[in-house]
């Protein structure tokens, strides 16, 4: 059963929901390697994306999601919109809700901006990345990958390593893995963790070795303080040695770990390259999970609220 | 015109007064206070069972006239501060233009005197539009009348200039309202950097970016022998340090905020910016040392930050909300459900942080006390009646509070200011 207005997050989704989504994206994983198995289930629905924040792949994968639902995508040009000329979220929602959209997808620098929206219209929101609050789509097709390689959730441990104090899909997976039974670990830097995330009921921790030891899952963030004044280390060179992954720490993880990455990567820094495109990792696979996943929210919602 | 208030327990700590007695007003000032007056008056005010107290100040309101009147007015806000039982509020000087020279306080002073219900006494900035680069026409402004200094919002961040702004301001016996933020610390956050903060992804602000100013402007203060005012302290950490510069001798006093000590961080809905304030609401620990500094009397004074915002500055990205939220027609019942009803404070001192202390800061022995020949302004308070808080029925054009539908005890039964009834029970004559 899923009966939502709006996807906005994994911290108010219940277990039987996530796991609603993960069973109906197995199903729309078939209709992206076999166009004969699609079909125009969502034909009378229009969709629009609107990305305050540069993006690749999330914005293509929610794209093609609806083509290949058959749905009518559009996009907010958010550039050469009215947003330029000052129009607040909320009235560039309400202008968008009466031309009959049926589902936004938006991204947002500030944290709460898809909750306000959802708010505010009538269509259905879905969270497509809010600040540094939450990044459900990404989660969600993180645990279909993990469910996908090991079948289960249950005593799993998964690291996330890197930058974790600004990133709303370490968050969004901490909120996931651990309501599906999951033992999560935070590890990077002091700097870049913060104690009080252990209120979500997660370890954290700046040691990286004892963090990948038992880890039958590893998943890098991307590091992005390449112009910050602040840095919060004092460099990518010392970032990388102390807290990158590569060959040689590698070698003291399981055998079978998986290595995980929500993309664009920075070779070198937070994973070497020869982890990147080593034997563990699915990184790619998880571009793919990525499109199925977004197809079976767009259905699910869109069924839910017509 | 005589006025008599019959009958009343009167709490007037400034003269060491908590009995139940007559108060004879006539015109704009207090006649007589004894047992039993039997003089002719040309109104009575029976005030069995309440409290006749002296007329409720606020140091700390934001009055955003000039330059913000869709937000507020200094008439609309003033009619607020009358019907919620305050006879005197201070007016931060964050207007447009800035409180920053005489000609700005006259003209507060000139529509305050035309339209304001209450006194209204204009603070200056103490840097010229708050830039934080040179002094504030200080001397200028005092010379027509502002009561204190004060940078709200921000900090003075160059701690030399704070230190040559406490030092003239001592010349002119004109206070300093310090609002004590480092904003590098607290950077970009939203809300108290805690459990909240990571279950909701909003960015945090650390009670350090609070404590770092306090402790920074209580030395600079004891260095120049100056006194200083902490406006709306909200950490255990700064209760500590101003706990020990009293110790030590520093002329420091403070100010908490009703929303300080009555709502954490745990209170604050998904993304309402009803609760978004700067200082932020903090945790249960630090509202708990916030209620035992009123107590010990660490913080010698009640406040509200009265911000007042327009509607579209609150519906909005939380981010993009603005700070702050009004408090004028809360601040009375809130401190006597929270603080009185609580077991924090006796009626007694809790009047005694509403109008004697905040009157001894501006320096004034005419206002917040019921001696003979004082002002007129005395506020009768019912602490028996019980209501929830509605904002559609504020005077206030803000209506962004968190309290909404919040049952509280205790109203302001009647507001004379100036020896003229100007409100009963939230409801201006």
């Amino acid at each position: 059963m899923f009966a939502r207005k709006d996807l906005l997050g994994l911290r108010d989704l219940s277990e039987d929901e996530i796991m609603t989504i993960l069973e109906t994206a197995k199903i729309m994983k078939e209709k992206i390697d076999n166009p004969s198995l699609r079909s125009d289930e969502l034909k009378k629905s229009s969709i629009v994306t609107m990305f305050y924040e540069n993006s690749t792949r999330t914005r293509m994968s929610f794209m093609l999601a609806g083509d290949y639902l058959g749905a009518m995508v559009k996009d907010l040009g958010v550039a050469t919109s009215s947003v330029n000329k000052g129009e607040s979220l909320i009235d560039t929602g309400k202008t968008l809700d009466q031309m009959g959209i049926n589902v936004m997808i938006i991204r947002h620098r500030m944290t709460g901006a898809a909750d306000v929206l959802a708010r505010n219209v009538n269509a259905s929101v879905i969270n497509a990345g809010d600040g540094s609050n939450e990044h459900p789509t990404q989660a969600l097709l993180d645990l279909f990958t993990i469910m996908d390689y090991k079948k289960h959730f249950d005593g799993l441990n998964v690291t996330i390593l890197g930058d974790i104090s600004h990133s709303r899909v370490a968050r969004s997976n901490a909120f996931g893995l651990t309501k599906l039974g999951a033992n999560v670990t935070l590890a990077g830097p002091s700097t870049l963790i913060s104690g009080s995330m252990r209120s979500l009921g997660v370890d954290v921790t700046s040691d990286i070795k004892g963090a990948i030891a038992n880890a039958d899952v590893i998943m890098g963030l991307r590091i992005q303080f390449e112009r910050q004044k602040n840095m919060p280390f004092p460099g990518l060179r010392e970032y990388s040695s102390l807290f990158g992954i590569n060959a040689e720490t590698l070698k003291s993880a399981k055998k079978d770990v998986l290595i995980m990455h929500p993309g664009p990567v920075n070779r070198g820094v937070e994973l070497a390259t020869e982890v990147v495109d080593g034997k563990n990792s699915v990184i790619n696979i998880q571009v793919k999970n990525g499109v199925a996943v977004r197809m079976a929210i767009l259905k699910l919602l869109t069924d839910a609220n017509r | 015109m005589k006025l008599l208030i019959k009958g009343g327990r009167v709490i007037d700590p400034a003269n060491g007064v908590d009995s139940v007695k007559d108060v004879l007003v006539n015109g704009g000032s207090i006649e007589l206070v004894d047992d039993n007056i039997s003089s002719e008056a040309d109104e009575v005010i029976d005030a069995a069972g309440k409290w006749v107290v002296p007329g409720l100040i606020d140091l700390h309101v934001h009055l955003r006239e000039p330059g913000y009147e869709r937000k507020e007015t200094i008439k609309t806000g003033s009619m607020a501060a009358a019907a919620g039982g305050f006879t005197t509020i201070c007016a931060m000087p964050n207007t447009n233009p800035v409180t920053d020279n005489e000609i700005v306080v006259e003209y507060i002073k000139l529509k305050a005197e035309r339209e304001a219900a209450v006194n209204v006494l204009p603070i200056g900035a103490i840097t010229k539009g708050q830039n934080g680069e040179e002094l504030a026409d200080i001397g200028r402004m005092a010379a027509v009348g502002a009561c204190a200094l004060s940078e709200d919002g921000k900090s003075v961040e160059n701690a030399a200039l704070m230190k040559t702004a406490l030092k003239y301001a001592g010349m002119f016996a004109l206070p300093v309202f310090d609002h004590c933020e480092d904003k590098l610390l607290a950077g970009k956050g939203q809300i108290n950097a805690g459990d909240r903060a990571a279950l909701l992804g909003l960015k945090g602000i650390s009670c350090d970016s609070e404590e770092v100013i306090v402790s920074r402007d209580m030395i600079l203060a004891q260095s120049v022998g100056a006194p200083i005012h902490l406006c709306h302290i909200s950490t255990a950490g700064s209760v500590e340090l101003i706990r020990q510069a009293k110790e030590r001798g520093v002329k420091v006093t403070a100010e908490a905020t009703p929303h300080h000590f009555t709502l954490s961080e745990e209170d604050i809905t998904e993304y309402d910016a009803n609760f978004k304030m700067n200082p932020p609401l903090r945790s249960k620990k630090d509202v708990e040392a916030i209620k035992q500094a009123l107590k010990d009397n660490i913080i010698e004074v009640i406040a509200t930050d009265h911000a007042p915002h327009h509607i579209d500055e609150k519906n909005c990205e939380f981010e993009n909300a603005a700070n702050g939220i009004i408090g004028l027609e809360t601040a009375l019942p809130l401190a006597i459900t929270e603080l009185v009803e609580g077991g924090w404070l006796t009626e007694y001192e809790l009047v005694e942080k509403m109008s004697a202390n905040p009157a001894r800061i501006l320096g004034r022995s005419d206002i917040g006390n019921l001696s003979v020949g004082s002002r007129a302004d005395i506020t009768v308070i019912d602490p028996d009646r019980e209501y929830c808080i509605d904002k559609e029925k504020m005077y206030s054009k803000g209506k962004n509070t968190p309290f909404h539908g919040r049952r509280v005890k205790g109203i302001a039964a009647c507001t004379i200011v100036g020896g003229r009834v100007a409100a009963e029970y939230g409801r201006l004559r």
